[in-house]
């Protein structure tokens, strides 16, 4: 006992330390009660939590909304432009049953885990959301195990990009399209090129190409579903194509912006994008294909392939303590009004698919038509809880197929026990 | 917090501790030492509630939840569940790479789980690590030399050199990753058609040149401090006994320096294995530049429990790494200051 004075304060301390893990812990459980209870009938001021707002459309939205409902008025919080940041604050956030997340910007691919986790209102019964105006894979993309969990808000599909001097007519299918590929030759310049670098668009691209082929990553049950004959011709098209050079070489290393500039600088005959190059391809002085530039939807098989579906959805958070004043919110967000504003100023391509067919909207946004056949035929991301995991497993096997590191049949094995493991829990 | 605090002053010299100091001094002197002692404990405790806070609260709340499972989905409901307590397999996971298996038990992990790359990271995050602290190291050292010098515009130099330390890390990544892209200025200016990220061996120098870039002035200035610190009598000295250049930076400079050198390393080492943004930035981890950090950081996506594991082993990794340069460097570099010391008198 020689250093009583020492430690006392040290055990003052520890103390504390436990007291404040004590205040830190938290156990889970569901939502139950009344309506009143869950605030289904709660109105009052809420917040809506969305990345940045960079083309300045939330802002004049709110300030609308505001003036019409003086007594529900919405605050907007803006987090950064990081997609993987969004997530990892809205997690916190939920997992502090903050009520002051009341509606939320939600990806696509994270519907599923935010549902899963019993975050997200379903929007069924009192709280049901007319769907019926919206194009279909953009509700499939929101709802989890056939119930709806957030309001599609905008979507977004891949567009075949190409050079409208160089090829007669546009392909419709894989092969038709790598049989041009002699045109590329001929003018010494690269074919077809994606997203191919070992990130989220490569899930996005190796995702189309399965399903183009008529393959699915995940069966309806959410079940990995790769060891199948239309799997391996989806990846093998891109592993063949990348070895024979109709791929070319560096773009392996591509995201969006590296495979937009090939593509503007006249490298590439064939290009898989989003429908944002098509503004940029147009404007930029720097562009070489501004009038050469056309769009077509991506190939298939026999047909138009199905792209895969990116976008927001609208979320409701559980905690929410003004449901009711969200839910209206909601509907103002997927209002005709709301969304050809996202349009017109923020290039977002709307979910409702009378919009596509507007003749004013279409002047303005060409890509609009295209656009529409890209989605309809869209098939969602895989839609599962545990998609971290699962995006992990289709990049790291993919990009070793495409390289040449591993066969196709192995890629897709390991594609398959991966999601398994993930599934299965730790 | 004052209620908790309150009693205590009374308590303290109440029971009286007996004082640590020993040794002939009268009571009035021994007093005074007793409660200065015991204010400082006082004036302490504000600090080691803080670090409490911060540092051992999280770390035992890492351990913790390492041994409870990452939340299971009820296949009924489709909803998430506690996973409840886990025992070892989060750690079996990494160390022996079993990941669940479908029907319960596990299995080998497969190539595409994160748990399939625990030993290649660990790896990586080694060779990373190793080559790029001795590249910073040797660089530094030159750097730190040139410096030492008395030329014009010296300070101008020392400055200037400080630049690429001073660049936010994801900021230099992202600089490097226009240098290092297909059509980027490092192919036009080389003539070559390297894919710097998308293969293995370039991928990885690309990483380790980013990084020599960034830290070497870091290494530089420390190194430059410990050079500063050697008398200039002693290099005349051996110039008169008729030293030879290398001589003297083998027998005087080297030996003098060695203390500083060696904090600047460990510094430096600790720094590098937990490396992350420029990798994660320039390459995602891909074509083998996933190092220990980014697996973390990729499975705090997938689930928090078995992430604490992860990071639990990074921790201890570290600090064994750290243990070994303290107990058996920088055993050395203590010998080494004293010697120095008394060689000065």
């Amino acid at each position: 006992m020689k250093t009583p004075k020492f430690l006392l304060p040290v055990a003052t301390a520890g103390v504390l330390a436990l007291t404040l893990s004590a205040c830190g812990g938290g156990g889970g459980g569901t939502t139950a009660g009344s309506d009143a209870e869950q605030g289904l009938d709660g109105r009052g001021p809420i917040t809506y939590v969305q990345g940045k707002d960079n083309s300045n459309v939330v802002r004049p939205l709110i300030e609308k909304w505001n003036a019409a409902h003086p007594d529900e008025k919405v605050t907007f919080k803006e987090q950064t432009d990081q997609a993987d940041q969004q997530h990892d604050d809205l997690v916190q956030n939920f997992q502090a049953k903050n009520a002051n997340y009341d509606v939320v910007s939600v990806d696509v691919v994270w519907t599923a885990e935010f549902a899963a986790k019993g975050w997200l209102q379903p929007l069924k019964d009192k709280m049901a959301l007319d769907t019926s105006a919206m194009l279909k894979p953009t509700v499939e993309s929101a709802s989890y195990k056939g119930t709806l969990y957030a309001a599609p808000q905008n979507s977004d599909g891949g567009i075949l990009y190409y050079r409208k001097d160089l090829v007669p007519t546009a392909p419709k299918t894989w092969d038709e399209m790598m049989g041009m590929c002699t045109i590329a030759e001929e003018n010494g310049i690269g074919c077809f090129a994606g997203q191919y670098a070992k990130y989220e668009g490569l899930t996005v691209n190796t995702s189309e190409a399965i399903n183009s082929a008529g393959g699915a990553v995940l069966d309806a049950e959410g079940k990995p579903n790769l060891n199948t004959p239309e799997a391996k011709e989806g990846l093998e098209n891109l592993a063949s194509a990348y070895a024979d050079g109709s791929i070319p070489k560096e773009a392996i290393t591509f995201q969006e912006e590296q495979g937009r500039q090939a593509f503007q600088d006249g490298k590439l005959l064939f290009h898989r994008n989003w429908p944002y190059v098509y503004n940029l391809a147009v404007t930029e002085g720097s562009s070489k294909v501004k009038d050469v530039l056309g769009m077509t939807a991506l190939p298939g098989k026999d047909g138009p392939g199905a792209s895969t579906l990116g976008g927001h959805s609208a979320g409701m958070s559980v905690y929410s303590k003004n449901k009711a004043t969200a839910l209206d919110f909601l509907k103002f967000l997927t209002s005709e009004e709301t969304q050809k504003f996202y349009a017109t100023q923020g290039s977002l391509a709307p979910v409702l698919g009378a919009l596509y067919d507007d003749q004013e909207l279409v002047t303005k946004l060409p890509y609009l038509p295209v656009l529409k056949t890209s989605i309809e035929n869209a098939e969602p991301r895989p839609v599962t809880p545990f998609y971290p995991a699962v995006t992990k497993a289709i990049q790291e096997n993919a990009y070793s197929a495409i390289k040449g590191e591993k066969s196709v049949d192995a890629a897709l094995s390991d594609m398959q026990k991966s999601i398994e493991s993930a599934s299965a829990g730790q | 917090m004052a209620t908790e605090l309150g009693p205590t002053p009374v308590k303290g010299p109440a029971s009286g501790g007996t004082p640590i100091h020993h040794g002939p001094k009268g009571v009035g002197e021994d007093n005074a030492i007793a409660s200065q002692g015991k204010w400082a404990s006082w004036l302490l405790a504000p600090t080691i509630v803080a670090l409490a806070i911060v540092i051992v609260y999280p770390i035992i709340s890492a351990i913790v939840m390492s041994f409870q499972k990452d939340a299971g989905l009820d296949p009924v409901t489709g909803l998430f569940t506690a996973g409840g307590p886990a025992g070892f397999s989060n750690y079996t996971n990494w160390l022996f790479q079993q990941c669940a298996a479908p029907g319960g038990g596990t299995v080998a992990c497969p190539p595409g789980t994160l748990g399939s790359q625990f030993w290649s990271a660990t790896g990586t995050t080694f060779y990373f690590t190793i080559v790029t602290v001795t590249l910073e190291t040797v660089l530094g050292f030159w750097m730190a030399i040139i410096m030492a010098r008395t030329f014009r515009g010296r300070s101008l130099v020392r400055a200037a050199v400080l630049v690429p330390w001073a660049i936010p890390t994801a900021v230099t990544a992202q600089l490097w990753l226009f240098i290092f892209a297909f059509e980027g200025i490092g192919n036009k200016l080389f003539n070559t058609t390297i894919l710097w990220t998308g293969s293995e061996i370039p991928a990885r120098w690309a990483v380790i040149i980013a990084d020599t870039w960034k830290t070497t002035p870091f290494m530089a200035l420390l190194i430059l401090a410990g050079l500063q610190m050697i008398p200039a009598e002693v290099y005349e000295a051996a110039k008169v006994d008729g030293a030879t250049a290398w001589q003297r930076f083998r027998m005087i400079t080297l030996p003098l320096v060695k203390p500083a050198l060696m904090v600047a390393i460990l510094f430096r080492t600790l720094d590098a294995l937990r490396m992350f943004d420029l990798p994660y930035i320039l390459t995602e981890g891909s074509n083998n530049t996933t190092t220990l950090s980014i697996l973390v950081v990729n499975q705090i996506r997938q689930g928090f429990n078995s992430a604490a594991a992860l990071s639990t082993i990074t921790f201890i990794i570290i600090f064994i790494v750290a243990f070994i340069f303290v107990r058996f460097l920088g055993a050395n570099v203590v010998e080494q200051q004293t010697g120095a010391g008394k060689g000065k008198k």
